[in-house]
């Protein structure tokens, strides 16, 4: 690896050989506007001080970062856990869509619209639309509506209109086409909130600088604690990757620190019914982006399969496969047995119920070595309430 | 001569482009429908190369889309089926799919297989200017396959000057700000974007596409432009026919020659 990373996207969206923005003519007037806007208006000063001002007293940040003694005890290493499950709306989703509403508000639109999977991020859509008054419709794939319901009520709470997808695998994939296509039909007065750090560039990049927000707040909590601002390993679960790629951001040129995103492999890499898009995906488009997918040879997307529905996406977002291609960052992929199981341990050793993508963070612990005086921070990119139906089914099949 | 070109030179106006999803209604309905289509009066055809994810198409192309798959449509078994229908027509073949479909099979092996069984140009919604320019303009000029870009009412002057530089084949003048498969009346505004088009006078041939369903559409639609571009509407024509060469010459002569038609 060489000494001087400097890992960053470039004018045209690309990390090195992936990105780009891939979009029919329809879409160019919103995203050229977005990408010739974004920087400039997010770094500006007062975009900057309502931004930050909402996650301290909107979100509840700074999310503490945890010392897990008995997981730490268990592995005979130093564990850390970011937060993010503590933010308002119960994930780091939210980082994002205030982020992303306030932009929508300076480019004056009236109307927004989101893709969502398991849900975490349209609730985190609908509430910022609530909170500014905006217009809220959230696709989300007709499975996931069934699979998800405590966040389809949310929504509904909380003002938003939810659309089902019909099309495909009825997930992730297929609402945020949907979302895209509405986006189509709509250019002028809606503005996209994507929720992931994928889709046509602005978006990777956007979304990562408003999800930075986590590992900011890792450097100086772990100076704070340990005397030095930076991990050995951080460990986050990847779907698209938003909340990996904002806990790798400020690490991203720190070689001293191991960045492991953890995939979900369904029922198995080789079982035919997995989103371990590392392992199984090849260069593509999907979604705007050129990045990995999980495709055939005549290049038609291949439906995934995870438990958890936030990690149920065939591909990953272009950063994250800049980093794993470059070897920057390893993947680990794990089973919906394992995530389970990891659930349920983490729950009863620390008194703390992660969401189903979460887990896939924690059972990756199992397949990494580390030494004792090691700090491995997990990125705790949400809370499990929504996943109850799935732990209480897995809770009645072990008789516990 | 490529022949898009040998066309524009004959035909200014009322070019009648009709889209069909190859591999539906069945895998093997390519040639037939190609046949039929050029026979009963279109000018040019557009055949949908199915893909898994279409993001600028409407219901209607994704589930034609989703159908033509679980036939079993390909890449190679539709460059398999294109050279039988040279037997019957000398219609300009235009494939129309997403990039990753071009990118998966390889640029420029894909743009020689689609030559050789004789196709004429491309249309690629998702891959715009700028990423045309830099990864497949050359493959697309070396094999004398014309490209044809679109525009929306959205799309500036500049842009428009730009793409119309660019596009080796027709353009693609989108009728509203939408995916594809809306039907009903053109509207005063849309009329008054296809006069503003018409207006920057061009050099290339421009057809109207998105939302012609019907006669009517059309005929308005040839009004500004050279021709208009018919997909969805015949799509629906081909739900569950038994006979795909009768459907198909009704519904191009229900669009041509409306009055002939009989009940």
């Amino acid at each position: 690896m060489t000494k001087n990373l400097q890992i960053d996207v470039d004018e045209r969206g690309y990390y090195g050989r992936f990105g780009g923005a891939y979009i029919p003519e329809m879409l160019h007037p919103n995203i050229e506007q977005l990408k010739n806007t974004y920087r400039e208006m997010t770094a500006g000063p007062a975009f900057k001080k309502e931004f930050d001002a909402l996650l301290k007293d909107y979100v509840g940040r700074p999310s503490p970062l945890y010392f897990a003694k008995r997981l730490s005890a268990h592995y005979g290493t130093n564990i850390y856990l970011k937060r993010e499950d503590l933010n308002h709306t119960g994930a780091h989703k939210i980082n994002n869509t205030i982020g992303q509403i306030l932009v929508a508000q300076r480019l004056g639109k009236k109307r927004i619209i989101a893709e969502t999977g398991a849900g975490q991020h349209g609730v985190a859509t609908a509430t910022v639309c609530a909170l500014v008054g905006l217009q809220c419709i959230v696709y989300m794939g007709e499975v996931d509506i069934a699979r998800q319901a405590p966040n389809v009520a949310r929504m509904r709470m909380l003002g938003a209109e939810v659309r089902p997808a019909l099309s495909g695998s009825k997930t992730l994939k297929d609402a945020t086409n949907e979302a895209i296509r509405d986006w189509i039909n709509n250019p002028e007065d809606t503005h996209y909130i994507i929720g992931s750090v994928v889709g046509p560039h602005p978006y990777p990049d956007m979304v990562a600088r408003f999800q930075s927000v986590i590992s900011e707040e890792m450097k100086w909590q772990l100076q704070e604690k340990l005397g030095r601002d930076y991990p050995d390993a951080i460990v986050a679960c990847v779907g698209g990757g938003s909340n990996a790629a904002g806990a790798f951001y400020h690490y991203l040129n720190d070689e001293r620190v191991r960045l492991v995103a953890v995939e979900a492999a369904g029922l198995g890499v080789d079982s035919g019914e997995s989103a371990a898009t590392s392992v199984l995906g090849t260069e593509g488009i999907i979604h705007g982006s050129r990045t990995l997918l999980m495709q055939t040879e005549d290049g038609q997307v291949i439906e995934p399969y995870s438990i958890s529905a936030g990690l149920d996406y065939p591909g990953i977002g272009p950063l994250h496969a800049f980093l794993i291609d470059s070897k920057r960052a390893e993947a680990i992929s794990v089973t919906d047995e394992d995530a389970l199981a990891a659930a349920l341990f983490t729950a009863r050793t620390e008194g703390i119920i992660p969401a189903l993508e979460t887990a896939h963070a924690f059972s990756a612990l199992d397949q990494m070595e580390y030494g004792p005086d090691d700090v491995i921070v997990v990125c705790l990119s949400g809370r499990g309430d929504k996943d109850l139906a799935a732990f209480t089914t897995y809770l009645d099949g072990l008789g516990k | 001569m490529n022949r898009l070109t040998e066309l524009f030179n004959q035909k200014k106006a009322n070019l009648l482009n009709v889209y069909f999803t190859a591999g539906y209604p069945q895998l093997d309905s390519t040639v037939t429908i190609i046949r039929n289509l050029a026979e009963a009066g279109a000018d040019l055809i557009e055949v949908g190369m199915p893909y898994s994810d279409p993001m600028a198409d409407g219901e209607t192309i994704q589930q034609s889309s989703m159908k033509a798959l679980a036939n079993g449509m390909t890449l190679d078994t539709l460059f398999k089926q294109l050279p039988l229908t040279r037997t019957y027509t000398d219609v300009p073949l235009v494939l129309m799919g997403y990039y990753n479909q071009v990118m998966q099979y390889g640029p420029e092996r894909f743009v020689k297989a689609a030559k050789a069984a004789g196709v004429d140009g491309l249309i690629l919604p998702d891959l715009p200017v700028f990423e045309y320019e830099r990864e497949f303009r050359d493959i697309a000029e070396r094999h004398d396959m014309q490209v044809t870009f679109l525009i929306t009412p959205q799309t500036d002057e500049e842009r428009i000057r730009k793409i119309g530089e660019l596009s080796t084949g027709f353009i693609y003048v989108v009728s509203s700000s939408s995916i594809t498969g809306k039907s009903g009346e053109i509207t005063d505004g849309q009329k008054a974007y296809f006069a503003r088009i018409a207006a920057m006078n061009l050099s290339q041939p421009k057809l109207i596409g998105f939302g012609i369903s019907d006669a009517k559409s059309f005929r308005t639609a040839c009004e500004y432009a050279n021709g208009a571009i018919i997909g969805s509407a015949f799509i629906r024509a081909l739900k569950d026919v038994d006979d795909v060469a009768a459907a198909t010459r009704s519904f191009v002569r229900g669009i041509v020659a409306p009055t002939e038609v009989g009940v």
